[in-house]
């Protein structure tokens, strides 16, 4: 979604990243917003930490080009070339790489000092930065005393504090444990969101990305092979991989106790508790399609239609209009003896058990 | 997870593989290689006993602070120091050309640096003097214009020690810069430092470990440089004459004081290895 306005200013990333080696073209072309986070998802070697890689300049384009809010940063066929240190991007690498010999807030003093800030604004900003991140109090600890979690948002800190025109994340979050995951999560996403640069996001974990992206890029064997927000792409897979990947149909919503009432203005049963601002989250497999209103046990259901029908592997993916924009896998048995066909009406049902939930952000967290 | 794990493990945090008892079966070690193995150790620990055992302990405390001990000791801490400030300037960046870049003919290079490891130092002694002597390349022009002479003064003892000790010093910073991430260059590069700016605060603090210890095997190569010193700045007490060349020439008049000036040289090698006994001597064993 995108003002005018918004369209008139130069996108904080345009790029054609082109990168040869020796059994492997990367060919990929795609836009980022000021203020948008998009991410690059896909399976391992398909050329997503390339891509992140030569947009930070630490990888030589083959051809191609990058663009950062509208300046030509690497051109090869015009010989044009900056080096990272005068791009303006932020790297948060997936193993956070914090300087080991730094106190946490020297680790974020880093960059400003590094861009002419004197020393005492370089640390009052990072003092700043940190406690954005609520750690605060862990200014004075070098980065072998913090937890993961907390490694990850001095780190996050750290690359936020150059206020680059482009935030480049490298799984972020995959070297931390589920627990401590989904706090850093929510975290991470509140924030994206107020950065007003771009973000370009790599991840091989489509929650990840469906949770802090605006807009999903998927790349396989080089090339993308679909682009558009996680409902779309949920909906209307053009790969196997995608399918199997991105096959999850997500939600924002208010949770009170059990019950989710969804932005869509539908309500959902949930098996966890939970209060505040939510993601809730179940896979198309755990979708159930009736001819007639459900009796008895699944407590969400509702009547939808037939929007679209794919083919995906064994199964066929249903894409489902009504109060819920929903995906559902079915046999192609069921598919039959229920009759879908394109507008046809149906009733779908999720089991409260299969939906999973998540806060957006900490406070939603207490029960 | 094993990202996580495998984080873990280069960041050094507690690892739970470590504390494991090694519980593999150990077997016997044969007769046939203990024999040789135990001849070995005794022929090595014998000579330096040896040394200990005949050391004149009653007359030791007035030889060690005889004049002619202490001198060679102070010109040879500090020519040794000096030595080991210039490998400093001189290697680090020499390393760093090795280790981090990629340009034509470097295993030639790298092979050149170790030549001093290998060659005899007293043919680098020679070798210096037809460089730097006063009729040498160097020396001859540095004799016209400057009106500077270099053998056999004491910059000549450092120019000797600097010359078989600096491959010491870039081999062991080589390999710590190896060794080292170098994605933490490329963060700091990310955060808007210059590549200066990131050898100073970054790279440097990071290899620091293996920069001292190359520097502590530079200064032990340098004080116990014999060869080298000998033949290109001769035997002057005061100016040249260093511990090793005093050694060896008290050999010939005073036995005894050659054997205080050894068992002071004995000294400093078993306190150079306890402090770098960490880093070379527990190799793979938990540190």
């Amino acid at each position: 979604m995108m003002t005018a306005a918004a369209a008139a200013i130069a996108p904080a990333l345009d790029a054609r990243v082109i990168v040869d080696r020796a059994n492997f073209r990367l060919d990929v072309s795609f836009t980022v917003a000021p203020g948008e986070v998009v991410a690059l998802l896909g399976p391992n070697g398909a050329g997503k930490t390339t891509t992140l890689r030569a947009v930070a300049g630490l990888v030589h384009l083959s051809d191609g080009h990058v663009r950062l809010a509208g300046k030509t940063v690497d051109d090869p066929a015009h010989r044009v070339w900056t080096p990272i240190e005068h791009r303006n991007v932020g790297l948060v690498f997936q193993d956070y790489l914090l300087f080991p010999h730094l106190t946490a807030l020297e680790n974020v003093a880093f960059g400003p000092r590094s861009r002419g800030a004197s020393r005492q604004r370089a640390r009052e900003l990072a003092a700043t930065w940190l406690d954005r991140v609520a750690l605060g109090h862990c200014a004075h600890q070098i980065p072998r005393q913090l937890s993961g979690g907390q490694a990850q948002r001095v780190a996050l800190a750290r690359a936020l504090a150059v206020e680059p025109t482009l935030l480049l994340l490298d799984e972020p979050l995959a070297a931390l444990d589920a627990g401590t995951r989904v706090n850093t999560r929510s975290e991470l996403h509140r924030h994206l969101a107020n950065h007003s640069g771009g973000t370009l996001l790599v991840t091989h974990d489509p929650l990840d990305a469906l949770i802090l992206a605006d807009r999903l890029i998927v790349i396989e064997g080089g090339r993308i092979v679909q682009q558009g927000d996680a409902g779309t792409i949920t909906a209307k897979p053009q790969t196997e991989y995608v399918a199997r990947l991105v096959g999850l149909n997500l939600y924002r919503g208010e949770a009170d106790g059990h019950t989710v009432g969804l932005d869509e203005g539908f309500k959902l049963t949930v098996s966890e508790r939970c209060l505040g601002a939510v993601f809730v989250a179940f896979r198309p497999s755990a979708v159930a399609l009736h001819r007639h209103a459900p009796e008895g046990s699944p407590r969400n259901a509702w009547e939808a239609t037939v929007v679209g029908i794919q083919h995906h592997g064994d199964n066929l993916r249903v894409e489902l209009g009504g109060p819920l924009h929903a995906a559902a896998d079915v046999t192609p048995d069921a598919a039959v003896q229920l009759q879908l066909e394109r507008g046809e009406q149906v009733w779908a049902s999720v089991k409260a058990a299969e939906i999973r939930s998540y806060p957006v952000s900490e406070e939603a967290l207490t029960p | 997870m094993t990202v996580a794990a495998a984080h873990e493990i280069k960041t050094g945090h507690s690892s739970p593989a470590r504390k494991r008892r090694d519980l593999t079966v150990r077997r016997r070690t044969p007769l046939v290689t203990l024999l040789p193995a135990l001849i070995g150790l005794a022929y090595l620990v014998l000579p330096l006993a040896g040394l200990v055992i005949r050391a004149p302990w009653a007359t030791l405390p007035e030889r060690l602070v005889a004049p002619e001990v202490l001198m060679a000791l102070w010109l040879s801490v500090q020519t040794a120091t000096i030595a080991t400030i210039a490998c400093l300037f001189l290697g680090v960046p020499l390393a760093w050309l090795l280790a981090r870049s990629s340009f034509r003919g470097r295993q030639l290079v790298r092979a050149l640096v170790t030549v001093p490891m290998v060659l005899p130092p007293v043919v680098g002694g020679v070798a210096l003097l037809l460089v730097f002597g006063r009729r040498g390349i160097v020396g001859s022009w540095l004799d016209s214009a400057f009106r500077i002479t270099l053998p056999f003064s004491t910059a000549a003892v450092v120019m000797a020690q600097v010359f078989v000790a600096l491959p010491f010093l870039v081999i062991a910073v080589e390999g710590t810069l190896r060794g080292a991430d170098t994605r933490y260059e490329e963060a700091a590069s990310s955060l808007g430092a210059s590549r200066w700016t990131t050898f100073r605060r970054v790279t440097l603090p990071l290899i620091a470990p293996g920069v001292a210890a190359g520097a502590v095997l530079s200064w032990a190569r340098a004080l116990g440089e014999f060869g080298a010193t000998i033949t290109f700045a001769g035997n002057f007490p005061g100016r040249t004459q260093t511990m090793p060349v005093a050694v060896y020439l008290a050999l010939e008049t005073d036995v005894d004081a050659a054997i205080v000036l050894s068992l002071v040289l004995l000294v400093v090698a078993v306190g150079i290895l306890a402090s770098l006994r960490e880093r070379w001597l527990s190799s793979g064993a938990t540190a």
